[in-house]
């Protein structure tokens, strides 16, 4: 399954030749998700959805990610390190205080004793709470949707954490070495899962994505919810899907299937 | 009206230098303190990733909102035109300036980059509660000194009373906009919107037991008199205002008990919240609301004249009230988890489901502690340098 999503567009490397060919075949296409489950079109699989160097993020793509929580296994936590070996999260034992950008949550309901386990993250909403109180204007959301920390105006009051009903952010309590250059970090600022930006800017798929497809799991699907014709929207548009804490009214971009809440 | 001296306090005697060299002490252990978390990074504090905020930021807002208190004192004299209150009008501004500058100065220090406070002063999101207090603070200082400057120079005191009401109408703003800071979080289940007129009705308690304490300490400290009548005034105002807050607090716990999602919240701090429930009953209800209130309208019943002691007395149980609250509504308010799934058992790996801990760490405490040192300092060497203190309190200039 991993391998069908990577020719839904959002590929795992960026590869001009690659995508022009798939542009030229572009048409109409199906793929097998899952037994019994045929989706058609991969229409804009060769769209070049990647943001050219010097070019804004577009209003006209929003990404996000479908998880679907009866693949997710409880025991696999891939998505976990993948994240932390891509971003360079490596904690210092101290999980009080160690940021994670992404965890596995595992869910109990005492009333029927269904027991699930699902990722969760900064959830990328359209009206982040993050962003309303950020008093520097360092927490911002893209135009393409995706929520982000400023580094260098974040003055480090740690209200976006307050605000954040999802607790999806983490303060830099600890001097940080070894950092990668696309994820730039700092002590004393706060930060969160930025969707793999650097990746999605270059279009390929979040370390998390890709780690969850490579290890066979297939619960997380990425792509642009505003293009009809991505995987991503027609599964959302076919399927029930829920976002956490919905009634809070904040339109996450990560939504749920399969979630028993 | 009888003019009314004022004077500079001599500042030479043993008493002054000894409290400044405290103070002083106190204050520069607070940046020694922040010295050491900002290079070490705020591990070393009791602050986590689950609560953020922690025993800096209760000092900081019980300096902020009784700062704004304080000056309840001046408003009551040159806006509700007590004359009683006349003398004291100077000491509350100077009051309200330095407890704000106390508390700014821990909300700045307590940042993960302190350093980077002119980014925040360049770069403004409007939407954010806390960018408003930016303006609510520093124009605060501003309007404070206006309205003092009315008072001491004697051709401007005809514009007493409109600078008053600036500061009146200001102070108001600024409480409401520190409570908002809370109210507007949407995550959290502790908080709702009655956090804005709370901080209204803590800052007239909180500032007026401070003020209580200071006037007491001052005038024992300079050999000034304080007459039973306006201490009876002061003492049964700070009465009312605590009825005030155990008001505020009553509806706070009981509509937010109505609302079934909230009951888990209400049930840790109202029941088996360990120490935030302690702090709730006995630190914010009991010693903080109960027992000053009984103490201050049995004392004076039948107008029995109040005691300093017992004035002073009340105040520090107000006061230790102040910080209970404080305390069980900032960090207990965190602690509590927030609510992702609904009625789910939850658990992660980052403590997602379970009440988190909080203890607060030496260097927390050091950097609160600097905040009300720097307070004092600029209280004392503000009296010494100019006249802020009356020449007398006694029943004959103030029972007019």
């Amino acid at each position: 399954m991993s391998g069908k999503m990577k020719h839904t567009g959002i590929a795992a490397e960026f590869n001009p030749a690659r995508r022009k060919f798939l542009g030229a075949i572009a048409g109409v296409a199906s793929v097998t998700l899952a037994p019994g489950v045929i989706l058609y079109g991969i229409t804009r699989s060769g769209d070049a959805r990647a943001r050219k160097p010097g070019t804004a993020a577009s209003p006209d793509v929003r990404w996000g990610l479908l998880i679907d929580v009866n693949h997710c296994d409880s025991g696999c936590d891939k998505c976990v390190s993948a994240c932390v070996e891509e971003n360079g999260l490596q904690g210092h034992g101290r999980p009080a205080t160690d940021p994670q950008w992404i965890r596995k949550v595992k869910i109990h309901d005492p009333d029927t004793g269904l027991s699930q386990s699902l990722p969760v993250m900064c959830q990328h909403c359209a009206e982040p709470p993050c962003v309303d109180v950020c008093p520097t204007g360092a927490s911002f959301k893209r135009a393409d949707g995706i929520v982000l920390v400023d580094r260098h105006r974040c003055i480090g009051c740690r209200y976006c954490m307050m605000a954040c009903p999802y607790k999806a952010r983490s303060f830099v309590h600890e001097e940080i070495e070894d950092q990668k250059t696309y994820a730039p970090r700092g002590k004393g600022t706060v930060e969160a899962c930025t969707l793999c930006i650097h990746r999605v800017d270059s279009d390929r798929l979040p370390a998390c994505v890709e780690a969850c497809n490579d290890a066979g799991g297939g619960a997380m699907l990425f792509g642009d919810l505003k293009d009809p014709n991505s995987e991503i929207a027609r599964r959302v548009a076919r399927y029930a899907s829920q976002q956490i804490r919905g009634d809070l009214g904040l339109d996450p971009g990560v939504r749920y299937r399969n979630l028993s809440t | 009206m009888k003019r009314i001296i004022f004077s500079e306090i001599d500042g030479r005697s043993t008493g002054f230098r000894g409290l400044a060299a405290v103070l002083g002490g106190f204050f520069l252990i607070g940046l020694a303190a922040v010295l050491y978390v900002e290079h070490a990074g705020h591990y070393v504090t009791g602050g986590s990733n689950q609560v953020v905020w922690g025993l800096p930021d209760v000092f900081a807002m019980f300096l902020i909102v009784s700062a704004s208190g304080v000056l309840n004192v001046a408003i009551i004299s040159s806006v509700f035109r007590k004359t009683p209150y006349r003398p004291l009008e100077r000491l509350s501004c100077l009051l309200a300036i330095a407890m704000l500058l106390g508390g700014l100065m821990i909300l700045v220090l307590d940042l993960g980059r302190p350093d980077r406070v002119i980014v925040a002063m360049l770069n403004r999101n409007f939407k954010s509660v806390f960018a408003w207090n930016f303006y609510l603070y520093t124009g605060f200082i501003a309007v404070v000194v206006l309205y003092l400057w009315m008072q001491m120079e004697r051709r401007m005191n005809r514009f007493i009373l409109a600078a008053g009401l600036l500061a009146f109408a200001w102070r108001i703003a600024l409480t409401t906009g520190s409570g908002s800071i809370y109210g507007v979080l949407v995550a959290r289940e502790a908080y709702s919107a009655i956090m804005g007129p709370m901080f209204v009705a803590m800052s007239f308690s909180f500032g007026l037991a401070v003020y209580i304490l200071v006037l007491l300490a001052a005038c024992k400290g300079i050999d000034r008199e304080i007459g039973a009548v306006l201490l009876r005034r002061l003492g049964r105002l700070l009465g009312i205002f605590i009825v005030a807050v155990l008001y505020f607090a009553t509806v706070q716990h009981l509509v937010n008990l109505y609302a079934a999602e909230h009951s888990g919240v209400e049930r840790f701090i109202l029941l088996d919240g360990g120490i935030y429930t302690l702090l709730f009953w006995g630190g914010q209800v009991i010693i903080g609301g109960l027992v000053p209130l009984a103490l201050i309208f049995i004392s004076s019943r039948g107008g029995a004249p109040l005691s300093g002691r017992t004035v002073a007395l009340a105040s520090v149980m107000v006061i230790v009230g102040a910080f209970s609250q404080l305390y069980v509504l900032i960090i207990g308010g965190q602690v509590y988890p927030l609510p992702l799934f609904p009625g789910m058992e939850v658990s992660s790996s980052f403590y997602d489901g379970v009440i988190n801990t909080y203890t607060p760490s030496l260097p927390e405490l050091a950097l609160g502690l600097g905040g009300v040192a720097l307070a004092g300092l600029v209280v004392l060497f503000g009296m010494k340098l100019l006249r802020f203190m009356p020449a007398t309190l006694a029943n004959a200039r103030t029972n007019t």
